[in-house]
């Protein structure tokens, strides 16, 4: 919301500066998010009278000047001029040797908009010159600024401009914008009024109202019958027919007021109508009442397929999601969004109906989107208009109408209301309020808040009955009249209290939350960075993973209004996420790293569409580049079955984005919980990737739902363990695990099986490899002895028979 | 006998001065040993006067060569041990072996950080669904259907009725929907809005924290504040309330924190104002109360909520939302703790 300071004045006698201003603005919950000085580019501009003129000895179109400054700049400045309206008596801005100016070089405004020019005492072919007589452009003004700004010469100033004075004052440019932020509740402060009653109760200073007095007259022109049909989505509709309507000039500090707003002047009615909008915040719309077949206005829900062509000469079909105002054949508005080209006020038009009305704000909302047609009013409208403005804005326009002498209102009007328009009133308590703020406002203090604020308090004990003004739509309990209190009393006096009336609760995080954390440090440790990524992803992705049409992952939740298709899909797995940061790290020469992220994915309900999908948390590793391999990645894994104290077991993987060779499923209690491998080479060569990319994911929910956090104590058996290592020389295709597995189930002292060494080659026969174990015999806690080495060699004895006869190994 | 005797001492002792390792003394004492007892077998062959003198000098020449044994043993340990440590030498100078250690991401530093300042103050951590229903998200925070917040926020649908969470405040209404006061929760976790420019991120992390009790005000989230302000960045940290709105809350205030860059004097970071706007709050809203079964009669309450993002940015001197997605490796390195 942008509001002039020089306007706000109109309303309230401000006595503080704009900086001010802006402070106690910012103090009662309405932020100045930028504070502009219409004058910041114009400095040592001032006006100056032509007091002789002389031509330019060199030069046929320029002359020399000698220009009456005043007394501070100089009475007698020789100044050259290039312009040809340059006239003896002539008042006009003067800029001084120093001073600056709007930019009006094209070139250099298409470098920096926001371009000054300096202007420097200097030499013109030779005759000194000691500044610059401007133009309009040149300050930066038009005609609705200043008449005459935009003509193509020096600005010719009135006659009663004062020598010497800021020629910043004399244009309009000594004025400050406040571009406020206005929160989506008090839609009320959409408008140069609104920011006004805002400004009076802050400054404790009374409101002065606008004018909103007019008299009717008769007319003798038909009745044009007002009829609304749907009460819903318009609950107010107020009609007035103004005739003789005359065209003309609006004056002038009506077109400055818009002007400031950034609006240019069409019409004196369309200048009031969008005059009552900045005002009031009352969109207004005018007809052309002698285009409205059958004197007739009715608001209703469009038919499907009913066409119309808005002022901007657009065809919308319409359907009956869209409320329309017809006439008595067909539709001349878009109710709240724009008028019919059809009954749009003309230079021609002799006799106008003006409408203020309130239509449902998300109905225009939806409208204007569905349409793609929006206007000043549709957006007014779709923060919310209140049904007690609707008058005050018809009102206002029709004393703008007489004041500016440019149309006769007549007696000939409407109002059809259904919304309740008797002020609402409210009882509360004075304690609950205190209590809720936790401080104790004096109950003076409450009356003269309430009271600035137009909420007509009344106290009686502890009761406080208010009545709450008809634009403050926004107000419906006890604690908005204590927001109320407490941002005009001040948040200063707010003194910290720590919860002194609360009981002690229990915090911190869930066994699973801290579980979570412990996986998070334990990656760190094991080298691994942590990633965010954005929970969405492109359907291409699944592609990139040569995911089959029939994949699991690919039946994903699809965002219906995507950002763009790139991030349109949500995740069913983090494999292709974490691809992209190995990616961009690889190409940004980051060639070796190692990378987690912990993150949901989503898949849709298998009940129904409109069930909420199931969340799953899910774990992802990325390995790439320099000496790291599968065991490097399948490492970390491990790392993991130790922390959930789970076991888990590998078998060879099929994924579509893995290489075939180079992956494993991660099976846990028989399920499978993830899978981890090197990408496919197809995928990394398709990428161009130079380097290796590892990536496994595991379902966390899954290990959560089996991990055994409780720690449980085992008596430590009377003798050591002992070790035995056996190289053994077994066919190439054997797996290690599959050796493990007769290594483990020969000997039931055998505790663990780890392999530490693979060898090929030497003397190890083709096709064969030597794969050496470190064997643990542990005793039973009954055990009365120590293993000696002779019981150990029987055990191992067996165990070799054992591998021989199941795998064929034999002991190298 | 007796030649015997010290024709092995001699034997012996000569190979002792060369012996230069414990394994060569040790098998030198093997041999020993095996060659008295050859001497010793001789004493079969003398007769019974002749055996306890015989049997003492072989005991003295036993005892007496131990002792050189392990006299030498010494000896040789020593020059063991030297000739190790010669061996073993290295440049100590050479670089350390060190574990590459990784990093958690800033947003998972500051999460727990939260965590930790919070849960002290009795908050417990809860986590609800990412993708929400219309209505926990939006409608039971007493933002209907035709209400303007909803335009404050540009949210991804799903379905008619179902969205990506634009807020973690969902969590409130889950949590007391099922729980009764007193109730201090965390609630920490992603959040989407269909917003990305150079200062905004589709999915970004909030941190929602809420206490409804007997008694709550004012005053007492202004004290919470404080209080978390001081411990996430400075002891000297101030809080600053102004007036705000939000649907859920009434009154609603925007929390504004002194400059931890400049202490409050203006700077670059705050924009000159001494200031950073780091969280909005308020007292939940008696309708928010009501929806989830709480009577907003006997209870009040406050909500806070944070961007973490936007902590992380302001206490890493992060300045692009953008470099915390981009997982790159450089960037992740510098949150080694």
């Amino acid at each position: 919301m942008k509001a002039p300071f020089s306007w706000l004045k109109d309303y309230v006698d401000i006595d503080i500066s704009a900086d001010e201003l802006a402070e106690k603005l910012f103090s009662c919950g309405f932020e100045v998010e930028e504070l502009i000085y219409l004058g910041e580019k114009i400095n040592k501009v001032v006006v100056g009278e032509v007091k002789a003129l002389t031509p330019h000895p060199d030069s046929d179109h320029m002359q020399i000047c000698v220009v009456d400054c005043g007394e501070e700049y100089g009475r007698e400045l020789q100044i050259v001029t290039g312009a040809s309206n340059v006239y003896v008596g002539m008042k006009t801005p003067c800029a001084l040797d120093g001073s600056t100016v709007v930019e009006s070089d094209e070139r250099v405004l298409e470098k920096n908009p926001d371009a000054v020019k300096k202007i420097k005492k200097g030499k013109l072919r030779g005759v000194e010159s000691f500044g610059m007589l401007c133009s309009g452009e040149e300050l930066g003004i038009n005609d609705d600024f200043y008449k005459g700004a935009e003509f193509d010469g020096l600005l010719d100033l009135e006659k009663t401009a004062p020598v010497g004075e800021d020629i910043k004052k004399i244009v309009g440019l000594d004025d400050w914008i406040f571009d406020i932020s206005v929160t989506a509740n008090r839609p009320d402060c959409q408008c140069i009024l609104g920011i006004a009653r805002e400004v009076a109760a802050v400054l404790k200073k009374p409101l002065k109202q606008p004018n909103y007095s007019y008299t009717e007259r008769a007319t003798s022109a038909d009745k044009i019958i007002v009829e609304v049909q749907d009460s819903e989505l318009c609950p107010r509709y107020v009609g007035h027919y103004v005739e003789s309507v005359s065209g003309g000039e609006t004056p002038s500090w009506m077109r400055k007021r818009l002007a400031l707003s950034g609006i240019r002047s069409i019409s004196p009615i369309v200048d009031i109508t969008n005059f009552v909008l900045l005002e009031m915040g009352q969109p207004m719309h005018a007809f052309d009442a002698d285009e409205l077949a059958g004197r007739k206005i009715i608001v209703r829900r469009a038919k499907d397929g009913e066409k119309i062509v808005t002022l901007d000469e657009k065809e919308f079909t319409l359907n009956k999601e869209n409320l329309v105002i017809c006439d008595g054949d067909k539709p001349v508005a878009l109710a709240g969004v724009m008028g019919g080209l059809n009954s749009g006020v003309k230079d021609t038009t002799k006799n106008v109906y003006f409408e203020s009305a309130k239509f449902a704000r998300d109905n225009v909302r939806k409208t204007s989107r569905a349409l793609g047609q929006s206007s000043d009013s549709s957006s007014r409208f779709e923060k919310g208009v209140d049904a007690y403005t609707n008058g005050y804005g018809m009102a206002r326009a029709l004393h703008l109408i007489e004041e500016l002498g440019c149309g006769v209102v007549t007696d000939m009007k409407a109002d059809e209301c259904s919304a309740d328009l008797t002020p609402r009133k409210m009882k509360a308590s004075v304690s609950k309020i205190n209590a809720l703020l936790g401080i104790v406002v004096p109950d003076e203090e409450i009356l003269e808040i309430l009271k600035n604020l137009d909420f007509k308090p009344e106290l009686n004990g502890d009761t406080l009955t208010v009545e709450i003004p008809g634009y403050r739509d926004d107000v419906d309990g006890y604690p908005d009249l204590a927001e109320e209190i407490i941002r005009m009393y001040g948040y200063e006096h707010l003194t910290p209290t720590f919860l002194e009336k609360a009981s002690v609760t229990e915090g911190g995080l869930s066994l699973t939350q801290k579980k979570e954390l412990h996986l998070k440090r334990v990656l760190c440790g094991q080298g691994y960075l942590e990633a965010y990524n954005y929970s969405f992803y492109s359907p291409k992705d699944f592609d990139l993973m040569k995911l089959s049409a029939d994949a699991c992952e690919r039946n994903a939740v699809k965002i219906l209004n995507p950002i763009s298709e790139e991030l349109s899909v949500m995740r069913t797995f983090l494999a292709p996420s974490m691809l992209a940061n190995a990616v961009r790290n690889i190409r940004r020469g980051n060639d070796v790293g190692r990378e987690f992220e912990i993150a949901n994915v989503y898949y849709p309900s298998q009940t129904e569409d409109s069930a909420q999908p199931i969340e799953k948390r899910k774990l992802v590793l990325g390995v790439w580049g320099g000496k790291n391999d599968f065991f490097d990645l399948k490492g970390g894994v491990e790392k993991i079955s130790e922390l959930f104290h789970v076991d888990f077991t590998y078998e060879r993987a099929e994924k579509s984005y893995l290489h075939p060779g180079v992956s494993a499923k991660v099976i846990c209690n028989k399920k499978v919980v993830g899978e981890l491998g090197e990408l496919d080479p197809a995928i990394a060569l398709s990428l161009g990737l130079d380097k290796k990319v590892y990536l496994g994911e595991l379902d966390l929910d899954e290990l959560e739902r089996v991990l055994d956090d409780s720690v449980r104590y085992v008596n430590l058996p009377k003798f050591p363990a002992v070790e035995r290592d056996l190289a053994l020389i077994a066919d190439e295709q054997l797996t290690c695990a599959q050796i493990e597995e007769v290594l483990l189930h020969s000997c039931k002292y055998v505790t663990k099986a780890v392999l530490f060494d693979v060898y090929r080659g030497g003397q190890v026969p083709e096709g064969k490899k030597s794969m050496a174990f470190t064997l643990t015999f542990t005793p039973d806690m009954s055990a009365e002895k120590a293993f000696t080495p002779e019981v150990l060699d029987g055990f191992v004895k067996k165990i070799l028979n054992n591998l021989k006869f199941k795998l064929g190994i034999e002991l190298r | 006998m007796k030649e015997k005797i010290e024709a092995l001492r001699i034997e012996i002792e000569s190979a002792m001065e060369n012996t230069q390792t414990s394994r060569a003394l040790y098998e030198l004492k093997l041999k020993f040993q095996a060659e008295l007892k050859v001497v010793m077998s001789g004493m079969r062959d003398l007769s019974k006067e002749e055996r306890p003198a015989f049997g003492k000098l072989v005991n003295e020449f036993k005892q007496g060569m131990e002792e050189k044994f392990e006299a030498r043993a010494v000896v040789v340990k020593q020059k063991e041990m030297e000739e190790k440590y010669a061996s073993e030498r290295i440049d100590i100078t050479m670089p350390g072996k060190t574990v590459k250690k990784g990093a958690l991401h800033p947003i998972t530093l500051v999460k727990n950080e939260l965590i930790d300042i919070f849960s002290g103050m009795g908050f417990k951590v809860f986590e609800g669904p990412e993708i929400e229903t219309d209505y926990y998200n939006f409608t039971a925070l007493n933002t209907p259907k035709d209400h303007p917040a909803r335009d404050m926020q540009d949210t991804f649908y799903i379905a008619e009725n179902l969205l990506l969470r634009t807020q973690t405040s969902a969590g409130q209404i889950r949590v007391m929907e099922k729980t009764k006061p007193p109730i201090k929760i965390l609630s920490p976790g992603r959040v989407f809005r269909s917003d990305d420019d150079a200062t905004h991120s589709p999915m970004f992390h909030q941190m929602e924290g809420l206490v409804v009790d007997k008694g709550i005000t004012l005053c007492d989230l202004q004290g919470m504040l404080g209080e978390f302000a001081k411990r996430m960045f400075t002891s000297s940290t101030k809080v600053r309330l102004r007036p705000s709105y939000f649907p859920f809350t009434e009154p609603s205030v925007e929390v504004d924190l002194s400059c931890s860059e400049c202490g409050g004097k203006g700077c670059r970071l705050c924009k000159g104002t001494g200031w950073i706007e780091v969280l909005g709050a308020g007292m939940v809203n008696r309708h928010v109360l009501e929806n989830c079964g709480v009577d907003p009669d006997e209870y009040t309450g406050f909500a806070f909520g944070m961007g973490i993002e936007r902590i992380a940015m302001l206490k890493y001197g992060i300045n692009n939302i953008k470099t915390l997605f981009e997982n790159d490796t450089r960037f992740l390195k510098q949150f080694e703790e």
